[in-house]
């Protein structure tokens, strides 16, 4: 909270809870010479529901749905993570068509998210335009999804040791159809948005993060790709079956609004590359682990694992104790570390760059709150 | 007799049918996501599925615009008061649809030991039309809209078809 009635000439602005612009329910306290910014403070808490709670009440299985709906635009990663962790302690090991299985609805689900963000960020700066063509190319991938996982957004397809359904070859051929027409697409976003004027005045040189304040605040995902730094969990720390696939990790230069976009923007291309990769490569084989057991009840212990998920690094700390329901569960979240650069950036710049700064950094408030 | 905010005191007939029709098929919703259930509303104005079909596509960042408010998400107890604030924020007549489980009832967030949350909108401010799910799909909250118009003016798009239907 910032402190009233010592500095009289400033003026406080809330910027939300009800804001277009704050993708959700984030506050955040504002104090203005003019339309300049002295200070910015993120309020958080609008969308606490408390998941961590729910898990130490939970079994392991019952918990599996929530991980769906604390980052729903990257649904599948987050289950992904939590069946890691999971399968660490109960020391199962996942079939490689599974694995397969996984990389490819993951990175579908990515593309998903990261057309969003660029649809509902552009909005944020006054284009409608993009925002009816990226949810026109959504609806293809949730269409796919649809198929295997039988829900729209949040997902909750992954179990312990594996998939519980098989995808069908309809649905690998329509990934690589799927593929063709995004790629079809890239002409348009280009003459759309990446040669817009107006874009590029709003986003080049504004929002600078250098790669120190990176590091400082425990950025990860985008926001530190943007700056130059190549740190991407599925290079650095491989899991699941990327170490087979070969693919790019694209990086920025200046660490600009506008590197952010580029580097979601081509990564959207790069996880085109991993899909029809592993579609064509997809063993056949069993899709769940032997001997998994129907009560899972896992030995003491603790484990910490962590995948790339659209906005940086979700890491899961779980404690066993033995029992039917974890004892402990900590959610790391990639929106929280990324928010909380927001103070530092935002100074001296005006409120029409906050709205921009903001959309780039690509928080999801309930992730944030958990 | 209980009377919903914004009633007016006295009714003109005709004219208010007339006016009622023409609310029914411009109806402005608000942006206000709180959760997951907001991206399908998104999804719902967008290319796929289109709500300005129905005349209810324009969504208003302002309450003071707006004559439907979509609570779509989890309320929190933090979140509660500004949700109120909101809705009082809108002009009469005003209307509320309850998007997906959570603000139904609290859906899966509401069990004894929750302390964060509102177990459902309805707790808050009056409910005119429930859409379950979790998230609804946007064809459901579609459905939620023609339902309303028939709320608003006793004779919805809806109605034929399920006539029909019997």
């Amino acid at each position: 909270m910032l402190e009233r009635g010592l500095e009289e000439k400033f003026y406080v602005l809330n910027l939300g809870p009800q804001h277009p612009s704050t993708h959700g329910v984030l506050r955040v306290e504002l104090q203005m010479e003019g339309e300049f910014i002295v200070k910015a403070d993120p309020d958080i808490g609008y969308g606490h529901r408390g998941h961590e709670h729910m898990a130490e009440n939970r079994s392991y299985l019952q918990f599996l749905p929530n991980l769906g709906r604390v980052d729903y635009l990257h649904a599948l990663a987050y289950n992904q993570c939590y069946c890691m962790a999971v399968e660490k302690l109960l020391e199962l090991k996942v079939p490689e068509r599974a694995e397969f299985i996984r990389v490819i609805t993951c990175e579908l689900n990515r593309i998903a998210s990261h057309l969003l963000w660029i649809g509902a960020y552009l909005l944020d700066l006054g284009a409608f335009t993009p925002f009816l063509y990226c949810f026109d190319d959504r609806e293809n991938i949730l269409d796919l999804l649809d198929r295997v996982t039988g829900s729209r957004l949040t997902y909750c397809y992954y179990r312990f040791g594996g998939v519980p359904r098989d995808v069908d070859d309809d649905f690998l051929a329509g990934c690589k159809a799927f593929a063709r027409r995004l790629r079809s697409r890239y002409r348009d976003y280009e003459n759309l948005v990446n040669k817009n004027v107006i874009f590029l005045e709003r986003t080049k040189g504004i929002g600078i993060i250098s790669q120190e304040q990176c590091v400082k605040y425990g950025l990860t995902g985008p926001m530190v790709r943007g700056s130059g730094i190549p740190y991407d969990l599925r290079k650095c720390e491989p899991y699941s079956a990327y170490p087979l696939f070969d693919f790019d990790i694209p990086v920025g230069s200046t660490g600009d609004i506008y590197d952010r976009y580029m580097v979601r923007y081509r990564e959207m291309e790069q996880s085109l590359r991993i899909i029809e990769q592993a579609v064509d490569k997809i063993p056949a084989g069993p899709i769940m682990a032997e001997k998994v057991p129907k009560r899972i009840k896992p030995a003491p212990g603790e484990v910490y694992t962590a995948v790339e998920a659209a906005r940086g690094e979700f890491g899961i700390y779980l404690v066993s104790q033995g029992d039917t329901t974890p004892y402990r569960l900590k959610l790391r979240v990639p929106s929280f570390g990324n928010l909380s650069i927001l103070p530092e950036i935002a100074v001296d710049t005006l409120v029409a760059d906050l709205v921009a700064i903001l959309g780039s950094i690509d928080v999801v408030v309930p992730e944030i709150d958990r | 007799m209980e009377k919903k905010t914004g009633e007016p005191l006295i009714h003109l007939g005709v004219l208010e049918e007339a006016l009622n029709l023409a609310r029914a098929n411009s109806l402005w919703p608000m942006t206000f996501g709180l959760a997951c259930c907001a991206i399908e509303m998104m999804a719902a104005g967008a290319a796929r599925f289109d709500l300005d079909r129905f005349g209810a596509g324009v969504f208003r960042p302002s309450p003071r615009q707006c004559d439907l408010m979509i609570v779509a998400g989890t309320i929190s107890k933090k979140m509660g008061p500004a949700v109120v604030r909101l809705y009082e924020q809108m002009p009469a007549p005003k209307w509320v649809i309850a998007m997906g489980n959570c603000a139904i009832s609290g859906g899966p967030f509401f069990y004894p030991e929750m302390y964060a949350i509102v177990p459902g909108a309805d707790l808050l401010i009056p409910v005119d039309v429930y859409v379950p799910g979790c998230p609804p799909r946007p064809e459901g909250l579609i459905e939620g809209i023609l339902l309303l118009e028939e709320k608003i003016t006793g004779r919805g798009r809806l109605r034929k078809f399920r006539n029909a239907a019997e």
